[in-house]
C-alpha cells in the first residue's frame, strides 16, 4: 500500500460555489491539488476564484495529461492528492480509468460528488429521471468526419418511449462552446444525411442553458420555434423528449414555457 | 506576308477540321537526335530557316538547354502540312530525352494521340526506348518508327549496303519485340511497324532527308540510291529530293490517328467518368460544341506572361475571357489568353477548341497534371503516372535569412511547373528539401532558381530517398489504445503481394476506392485477393492499401475517415526512419469503441489506430528499400578494367556484358546512393571515351548489414533518436 490518497472532488455545475462542504475539507488535508477543464467548463467563475476558495494553487491539466496520468498517479503515490473536475467526477469515463488505474497501483481513492448536469438537465425541466433512455453527446465534424450515431441514438430512445440527454461538444482548448442552435442544426443534418426522419421542423425539442447558475435558461418548443433564437453564453444542453406523461407536459408548460398550444397537441398524440 | 506568316494564319483556319489535326510527341533514348529533328520538321513547314536546322536547337530555349546540348522540357509547336492536296495542322511535342526527365515525357503523352520513336542506327534500341514506348502505350498513344543517324552508320561504321540493311531489320524487330510486351492484345498487329507498310522511316535529321516505303514509291529512290548519296557526300541533294519533313509529316498523316478517331479509344482509357454523360459523349466525339475539359500537361513560366498552362483540349472551347474550373480547387479562375504555340513563339488567339494543344494564361490553380472544365462538378482526368518517383533529395537554403519568404515562393513554383519535383517545407526546422529524378534534375532545378528566380541559395549535398516495408506478415495482431482508453483497434499487416504493388505503381487501382468501389474489388480479386479482403479495402495510399476486416462492430463506420487518417500519417512516415511505406497491406481485425461518439473522435481515434499499425509493423520484420539504377556502359575494350572498377566500388552488380566490336557494353545494376559523382568519376578514369546512362529501377531492400548503420543515419539527420522505438513504445 502506497503512502498517498487519490480524491476526485466534484466542483458541481456553474461557479466556485458549487463545490461541497466536504469536498472543501478535504482539499485543506490535500498535499497537491490537481484539476481539468476540458470535459467541462465552469463558466460562472474562474480559476483565481476557485484558488481563493479553497485556499490553495491549482496544477491545471490538459487533456494529454489526464489521460496520460502520470502526473496524478506518480505524486498520488507518495502524498494526498485532491483532483477537481466539473459536475460529479466520475460521469466522465476518463476518471474512472484514473481511479482504477491508481487503485491497481495501491493508491487509495474516494469520490466526493458533485451536482451533476444529468440530473439537472431533467430537474430543471420537471422531466422525470427515470425515463431518460441513453445518453450522446454531438461532436464537431471535421472534414470527412461527422458521427451520426447520436441521431441513432435519439431514435431508439424514441422508439421505445425515453427522453434522450443531448450533450454538446468542449473544444476548451480551442474557446469553443456548442451552442444548442449548433446542436439543433446538426441534428437535422444528420436526419438528411441518414435519411431517416426522426426529428423534423415541428418535433419538440428542450434547451437548457447555465444549469446551475441563478439564472439558467429553460425553454421548451418546436425546432421551428427555437433554432434560431439567442439562448447566451455556454454551456448548452438539449433534451430531446420522448413520450410525455401528463405531469411532464405541465411542467413544461410552467417551467419551460411550452405554448400551451403545442402542449395539449402532445396530449391528444 | 512571310511563309510563317502564312502558315500560322491556315493553321488557325485547320483548327476546328478535326480530321486534319495530328497531335503528336517525340520520344526518344537520350541523344538519338529529338531536337534536330523536330528542328528539321518545323523548318521544312516554314517555320524557321532552313539554313538553321538541325543546328539551331529552336525547341532547346532554355539556357541551359542549348549549353547542355539536352533538352529538359517538353516544347510544343504547330505546323502546317500539305499531304495528298490538303493542308494539315500538326502539333508537336518534342520531350526530352535524359532519364531524370521522365516524368515531362510522361505528361506529353497524355496530350498527344501518336508519337513517332527515334532510335538512332548507331546505337540501336537502348534502355529508353523501351520506356518511352511503354509511356507511350500506358496512355494509349501510337507510336511510328524513325531510324535516325543512317548517315553516320554509312560514313564512319563504313558498312556495307547489305550490312545497312541487317541492322535496320535488327532495330525494327527488337521494337516490334519491345512493343508486343508491352500493347494490349487487341493493338499487336495493328500497332506493330512494317517497313512496307510505311509505319518506319529511316534517314538523318542532322542532313535532313528521309526514306519510307511508301516515299521510295512516290520517288522511285531505292536504298541504294540513298547509301549512294550518303558515300558520296551529297546528302544536300538527297535532302532535296527526299526531305525529311515530307516524309515523316507524310507517315504522321497517314497512319497516326486523328484526334476524333483517337479519342474514341483513348477517353474511356485516360478518364474513369460515365461515357453516356453530356461530357463523356461529347469527349469521344471531340465536340467543339460541349462542355469544356482541358487537360493541362504542363505549366511554364514565363518572364512575362507568367504560368502559362499548356495541355490538350479533349473537348469544348477555350476562349479568352471565360470562367473556368480547376477540379479539386474552389474558386473560378478566369482565362487571359488562349495561344497556339510555334517554336518559341505564341500565338494569340481568340479561341481553341477540342482536339487541339493550347496554351493559356490566367488559369493560376491548374498546375501540370490538372483537368479544367466548366462543371466545377466534372470527373477529373485518370492521374497522370509517371514510372518513377523521385529518389534524389537535396536540402536547400537562402543565403540570407531576409530571402526565406521568397524561398518558399520560389519552390512553390517550381513544384508547380515541374510536378516531378516535390518539395517539402518544414516551418518548424525551416528545412526545405527538393526531392527530384536524379542528380541533373537536382542540378537544373538549383540552376533554375538561381538564374531564372535570382535567389541566391545554398544547397546541402545529395542524398537518396528510402522507403520502408516489411519482411513478413505480423505474427499476431497489435492492439493501439486511444489516449483515454476507451477505444482499442487491433491491426495486422503483411507484406502486399507483388502484382498488386505493381498494379498500385501502374494506377490500375483507383486511388479513390470509396467512390469506385466495384471497378476496386473486382480487379483485386482478379490479382489474387479473397472477395473479404478485396471488399475490405477502403483506403489506398501511395503502393499500400488498408482493410477492414471486421464484421458488425457498431458504430465503426463512424471511425473510418480517422482510421484512414491515421493509416496515411503512417505511410507517409513510417516506424523505422520516418521515411513513406510501400508495400503494406494493413488490416483491421477487431475493434473495441467507446458508446458516446465524443469519446471516439479525432483525438482518440487517430492516435490508436497509428499506434497499432505502427506496432504490428515493429513486429514485423521492417525494411528498408533503397532506390535502384540500372548502369548501362558502352566502354572500349582496353578501358574496361577501369570501368569495372568504378562499377564494383558502388555495390553495382553487373548482369550482363556482351562483346559488340572492339567495345564491350555492361549492363548492371547499382544503388544510386553509391552513384552520386559517377558522372565525373568514369569520366576521369577513362578518359571520357566511356558512353554511359541510367535508368531508374524503382527501390529494393537495402542488404541486411546495412540496414542498422543507414536507419541511424537517417534518424540523426532527422533529429531523432538513433535508434527506432521497440514495439512496446506502441502499445500505450
Amino acid at each position: 500500500m502506497s503512502k498517498g490518497k487519490l480524491i476526485f472532488i466534484g466542483l458541481g455545475l456553474y461557479d466556485e460555489k458549487d463545490i461541497s462542504l466536504k469536498g472543501l475539507e478535504e482539499i485543506k488535508h490535500c498535499d497537491r491539488v490537481f484539476a481539468e477543464f476540458y470535459t467541462a467548463k465552469l463558466v460562472g467563475t474562474n480559476l483565481d476564484k476557485i484558488e481563493k476558495i479553497i485556499g490553495k494553487k491549482i496544477t491545471v491539466l490538459s487533456r494529454e495529461e489526464t489521460e496520460k496520468g502520470d502526473k496524478i498517479l506518480n505524486s498520488g503515490e507518495k502524498e494526498n492528492v485532491a483532483f477537481l473536475t466539473c459536475g460529479d467526477s466520475m460521469t466522465a469515463t476518463t476518471h474512472v480509468d484514473l481511479r482504477m488505474r491508481a487503485i491497481k497501483l495501491g493508491v487509495e481513492t474516494r469520490v466526493i460528488h458533485g451536482s451533476s448536469i444529468v440530473t439537472a438537465v431533467s430537474g430543471l425541466l420537471g422531466l422525470q429521471n427515470y425515463k431518460f433512455g441513453r445518453t450522446t453527446t454531438l461532436a464537431y465534424p471535421e472534414g470527412d468526419y461527422f458521427p451520426t450515431s447520436p441521431y441513432e441514438v435519439i431514435r431508439d430512445n424514441k422508439k421505445i418511449g425515453l427522453h434522450t440527454l443531448v450533450l454538446l461538444d468542449i473544444q476548451a482548448d480551442k474557446n469553443r462552446y456548442m451552442t444548442a442552435n449548433d446542436g439543433i442544426n446538426l441534428l437535422l443534418q444528420m436526419g438528411e444525411k441518414t435519411k431517416k426522419n426522426i426529428l423534423n421542423k415541428d418535433s419538440i425539442i428542450c434547451v437548457v442553458a447555465r444549469a446551475g447558475s441563478d439564472k439558467p435558461l429553460v425553454v421548451a418548443g418546436t425546432i421551428k420555434d427555437l433554432i434560431g433564437r439567442d439562448f447566451g453564453s455556454p454551456l448548452h444542453t438539449i433534451v430531446v423528449p420522448g413520450r410525455l406523461h401528463f405531469m411532464e407536459v405541465e411542467a413544461l408548460e410552467i417551467l419551460a414555457q411550452l405554448p400551451a398550444q403545442q402542449g395539449k397537441k402532445i396530449q391528444k398524440l | 506576308m512571310g511563309r510563317k506568316e502564312d502558315n500560322i494564319a491556315k493553321a488557325k483556319d485547320l483548327m476546328d477540321k478535326l480530321n486534319r489535326i495530328r497531335n503528336i510527341g517525340i520520344a526518344a533514348h537520350i541523344d538519338h537526335g529529338k531536337t534536330t529533328f523536330s528542328d528539321n520538321l518545323l523548318a521544312g513547314c516554314g517555320m524557321m530557316s532552313e539554313e538553321l536546322a538541325g543546328k539551331q536547337l529552336v525547341l532547346d530555349y532554355e539556357g541551359q538547354e542549348q549549353d547542355r546540348g539536352i533538352t529538359i522540357n517538353t516544347a510544343s509547336a504547330s505546323m502546317v502540312h500539305t499531304f495528298e492536296g490538303k493542308d494539315y495542322l500538326i502539333n508537336l511535342l518534342d520531350t526530352p530525352g535524359h532519364v531524370d526527365f521522365g516524368g515531362d515525357v510522361t505528361r506529353a503523352m497524355r496530350a498527344v494521340d501518336g508519337c513517332i520513336v527515334l532510335v538512332c542506327a548507331v546505337e540501336g534500341a537502348m534502355p529508353q526506348t523501351e520506356t518511352v514506348i511503354r509511356q507511350a502505350i500506358r496512355e494509349k498513344v501510337k507510336p511510328v518508327l524513325f531510324i535516325n543517324k543512317v548517315d553516320r552508320l554509312i560514313n564512319e561504321l563504313k558498312v556495307t549496303p547489305e550490312e545497312m540493311q541487317q541492322r535496320f531489320i535488327k532495330i525494327i524487330s527488337k521494337y516490334n519485340d519491345l512493343l508486343s510486351k508491352i500493347v494490349p492484345e487487341e493493338l499487336k498487329d495493328k500497332w506493330a511497324v512494317k517497313v512496307e507498310e510505311g509505319t518506319v522511316a529511316f534517314g538523318s535529321a542532322y542532313y535532313n532527308w528521309a526514306i519510307s516505303a511508301s516515299y521510295m514509291k512516290k520517288t522511285g529512290l531505292s536504298f541504294k540510291d540513298i547509301f549512294e548519296y550518303c558515300k558520296n557526300n551529297d546528302q544536300k541533294t538527297l535532302a532535296k529530293k527526299s526531305p525529311i519533313h515530307e516524309v515523316v509529316l507524310d507517315m504522321v498523316i497517314y497512319h497516326l490517328p486523328s484526334p476524333a478517331e483517337a479519342q474514341k479509344y483513348r477517353i474511356p482509357h485516360i478518364w474513369r467518368g460515365d461515357r453516356e454523360s453530356n461530357l463523356g459523349k461529347s469527349m469521344i466525339e471531340c465536340k467543339e460544341n460541349g462542355p469544356l475539359a482541358l487537360m493541362v500537361t504542363k505549366i511554364i513560366i514565363d518572364p512575362h506572361a507568367g504560368e502559362i498552362a499548356i495541355g490538350r483540349m479533349y473537348s469544348g472551347k477555350i476562349e479568352r475571357g471565360q470562367e473556368v474550373y480547376v477540379i479539386g480547387m474552389p474558386n473560378k479562375n478566369r482565362v487571359q489568353q488562349v495561344n497556339v504555340m510555334v517554336a518559341i513563339d505564341r500565338i494569340p488567339v481568340e479561341y481553341v477548341s477540342a482536339g487541339n494543344i493550347v496554351a493559356v494564361t490566367g488559369i493560376k490553380d491548374a498546375i501540370a497534371g490538372s483537368t479544367v472544365t466548366d462543371d466545377p462538378e466534372a470527373e477529373p482526368f485518370e492521374r497522370i503516372v509517371h514510372v518513377s518517383e523521385p529518389v534524389v533529395t537535396v536540402a536547400v537554403e537562402a543565403k540570407s535569412m531576409k530571402d526565406l519568404p521568397k524561398l518558399i515562393e520560389v519552390l512553390r513554383s517550381i513544384s508547380k511547373a515541374d510536378p516531378s519535383i516535390q518539395v517539402s517545407i518544414n516551418q518548424e526546422t525551416g528545412e526545405n528539401l527538393v526531392s527530384g529524378m536524379g542528380e541533373l534534375h537536382l542540378e537544373i532545378t538549383e540552376y533554375r532558381i538561381r538564374n531564372d528566380h535570382k535567389l541566391d541559395i545554398v544547397c546541402s549535398e545529395p542524398i537518396v530517398v528510402y522507403r520502408e516495408s516489411i519482411a513478413k506478415k505480423s505474427p499476431q495482431k497489435f492492439e493501439g489504445k486511444s489516449p483515454n482508453k476507451h477505444n482499442r483497434f487491433y491491426i495486422t499487416v503483411e507484406p502486399l503481394p507483388g502484382n498488386i504493388v505493381k498494379a498500385l505503381h501502374d494506377n490500375e487501382i483507383p486511388q479513390n476506392v470509396k467512390k469506385y468501389k466495384n471497378e476496386a474489388m473486382k480487379t483485386l480479386q482478379e490479382l489474387g485477393l479473397s472477395k473479404e479482403e478485396a471488399k475490405g479495402v477502403f483506403a489506398v495510399h501511395g503502393m499500400n492499401m488498408f482493410a477492414d476486416m471486421t464484421k458488425g462492430i457498431q458504430y465503426l463506420f463512424e471511425t473510418r475517415e480517422l482510421l484512414k487518417e491515421a493509416f496515411v500519417e503512417v505511410m507517409k512516415s513510417g516506424p523505422t526512419a520516418n521515411e513513406p511505406c510501400q508495400g503494406i497491406f494493413v488490416k483491421l481485425v477487431d475493434a473495441k469503441l467507446h458508446e458516446d461518439a465524443i469519446h471516439r473522435g479525432p483525438a482518440q481515434v487517430i492516435p490508436a489506430a497509428r499506434n497499432a499499425i505502427y506496432g504490428s509493423m515493429t513486429i514485423s520484420e521492417p525494411t528498408l528499400l533503397e532506390p535502384m539504377q540500372k548502369v548501362f556502359i558502352s566502354t572500349p575494350q582496353e578501358l574496361m578494367g577501369d570501368a569495372s572498377r568504378e562499377l564494383n566500388q558502388r555495390r553495382a552488380e553487373v548482369k550482363d556484358m556482351i562483346t559488340e566490336g572492339d567495345s564491350i557494353n555492361i549492363d548492371s545494376k547499382a544503388p544510386i546512393a553509391e552513384m552520386f559523382g559517377f558522372a565525373s568519376a568514369i569520366r576521369s578514369a577513362t578518359g571520357g571515351r566511356v558512353l554511359w546512362n541510367t535508368e531508374n529501377l524503382g527501390f529494393e531492400p537495402i542488404p541486411k548489414h546495412l540496414q542498422d548503420e543507414v536507419v541511424k543515419q537517417i534518424r540523426e539527420r532527422k533529429g531523432l533518436k538513433p535508434e527506432p522505438n521497440p514495439a512496446s513504445h506502441y502499445m500505450d
